[in-house]
């Protein structure tokens, strides 16, 4: 069995420019069933960018990106979705002007629906909706809308959708930013609840306490390029890790 | 309220509004309430792209003059019943309003907007040079002063009028369908967030091309009549501001998240305007639509039924 095909997301040697600037070089990334693996990188080090062309948000320009062992290049983001990809964003981006519980509808609706061709029952719908906002610790604020929720709660609901679409890799893009101690281990204890239910996660974060505790594997990026790749441990030794990421 | 009960009460408000007519046995009355309901159609239709979707079509005269002179070219070709007109205007239209979607739906806000009024007046452009459908002169549409229908004879303006009443129930009907079906909620990922509704799973582009296309579709059939309607089409008349106006204003006034909005904004405006014309001049009728938009805009931004939730919501919290 090919690498490729034993891996969950297998990413080869990918690229990715806006006009001169090189966002991605020739990025490859494996990742495992089950896996924990944590993506870190400074500011502008290509995280965000790598997240869009696995998603699909944005096509990248050479190299091919394999999700459960199909090449996924140049479908669109919702088409990737539908196939078990999903995403949390760095800046919460709930719908402003449904529900909470509408929210979580409509990843339920559109790919749950799409992927199984299930006709589900409206009352289901609203039964599964509930399941996933109490287990982010949502339930009461089912028919809130989004405007009433704080951070951490916003973080939250976004990290619910993501479930919602009953995903086999989940990237969570900087799901902890601005959050205090006591609110990062909450999405932590969230993270790693996901990982038990078989969800292979991705997390990229710029806290490295939370990234640490979490991930099984690091990779590191720095200016569009992969310097690391291996156990936590081994990676934050890595000399050229300390002098590009740490600043040392 | 399920869509068939709510077509058969809308069915029934329709009986209720002619019976009210025959009564009061006054043809101005057919006239005036073709407009309101005409602009019903072209408020609702908007509002499928425009509200639901959240993308602005400047270019709504456009589709209304394509039904209009598709009407106009069957008509010189090979004359039918309105009905059937109706339904090619809304095949025109539907296609153009597709067409239209697929080049400049990657376009977004003003860009948008933007495109959709060069769309306008390149299609006028060609209307205009084309001189089969009457060119910049326009062209007449004779109506018959009464139509047999089954025996009956009845005043054409009725037909009309009952035409489009028909048409404004089915637009209605459609639209809050739309509102609360799986569709819907895509409509409404789009307007509050794009890319969050792809990574859950939304067809985005598809769902788009669906807003386009009905909307589209629907401003076709409620321009189809209006030749007959008229009697002398041109240009500057079906490609006029009013209705590009009117269509925005409408479902603005109203509020744009709910089928309800567009027909609240019609109602009112459509009628101050007919008041308008027979006690002023139609010349004011802009004016009052730019009045009333920037009051609204200040007072309540988002239309009457905006005002109306918000008010309900602050009553309900303790």
């Amino acid at each position: 069995m090919t690498e490729a095909m034993s891996a969950l997301l297998h990413v080869d040697k990918i690229s990715k420019r806006f006009g001169g600037f090189v966002a991605l070089e020739g990025i490859d990334l494996e990742v495992k069933p089950g896996e924990r693996l944590g993506l870190i990188g400074p500011n502008s080090s290509g995280k965000s960018t790598l997240v869009n062309c696995i998603c699909g948000t944005l096509q990248n320009e050479t190299g091919t990106v394999t999700f459960d062992g199909h090449v996924v290049d140049g479908l669109a983001a919702h088409q990737r979705t539908h196939r078990g990809l999903a995403r949390s964003f760095q800046l919460p981006r709930p719908f402003h002007s449904m529900t909470l519980a509408d929210n979580l509808r409509i990843p339920l609706l559109y790919t749950v629906r799409a992927r199984e061709g299930m006709l589900h029952a409206h009352s289901d719908l609203g039964a599964r909706c509930h399941e996933l906002l109490d287990m982010v610790g949502l339930a009461k604020k089912a028919k809130q809308m989004p405007r009433d929720l704080t951070q951490v709660e916003m973080r939250k609901l976004e990290l619910a959708r993501a479930m919602a679409a009953e995903p086999k890799l989940l990237i969570a893009d900087e799901s902890m930013a601005g959050l205090s101690h006591s609110e990062i281990e909450d999405i932590l204890a969230l993270l790693a609840k996901l990982n038990e239910r078989g969800i292979t996660i991705i997390l990229i974060e710029h806290i490295m306490s939370a990234v640490m505790s979490f991930s099984q594997r690091l990779a590191v990026l720095v200016s569009g390029r992969k310097v690391a790749d291996g156990k936590p441990e081994d990676v934050v030794r890595d000399p050229e890790v300390v002098r590009a990421y740490l600043g040392q | 309220m399920n869509g068939v009960k709510f077509f058969l009460i809308a069915i029934g408000i329709g009986l209720l509004i002619l019976a009210f007519a025959h009564w009061l046995e006054l043809d101005y009355f057919y006239f005036a309430g073709y407009t309101i309901l005409q602009f019903i159609v072209l408020a609702t239709a908007w509002n499928i792209l425009g509200g639901y979707c959240g993308y602005v079509n400047f270019g709504s005269a456009a589709f209304f003059a394509l039904g209009a002179y598709s009407s106009v070219f069957i008509h010189k070709t090979f004359p039918l019943p309105v009905p059937i007109l109706m339904l090619i205007g809304a095949a025109v239209s539907g296609f153009v309003g597709f067409g239209m979607g697929y080049l400049t739906l990657r376009l977004r806000g003003a860009f948008f907007a933007i495109a959709t009024l060069a769309m306008a007046v390149v299609l006028q452009t060609l209307v205009v040079n084309w001189d089969y459908v009457g060119g910049s002169r326009g062209a007449y549409i004779i109506r018959p002063e009464t139509l047999d229908i089954a025996g009956f004879q009845i005043n054409y303006i009725e037909y009309l009028f009952v035409l489009m009443l028909v048409l404004a129930v089915i637009a209605l009907t459609t639209a809050r369908t739309i509102e609360r079906s799986q569709l819907g909620f895509g409509f409404a990922t789009i307007r509050d967030d794009e890319m969050a509704a792809e990574a859950s799973g939304v067809p985005t582009l598809r769902v788009k091309l669906i807003a386009t296309t009905l909307s589209g579709a629907f401003m076709g059939m409620a321009g189809a009549p209006f030749p007959y309607y008229i009697g002398y089409l041109q240009p500057a008349s079906a490609f006029g501001l009013e209705y590009a106006v009117n269509s925005i204003a409408m479902p603005m006034i109203g509020g744009t998240t709910s089928w309800i909005g567009p027909l609240v904004g019609s109602i009112l405006l459509g009628s101050l305007q007919q008041i308008a014309t027979v006690t002023i001049s139609s010349a004011v009728n802009l004016l009052i639509v730019g009045l009333l938009l920037v009051a609204f805009v200040i007072i309540a931004p988002n239309g009457l039924v905006g005002l109306v939730q918000e008010r309900l919501r602050a009553r309900r919290k303790p």
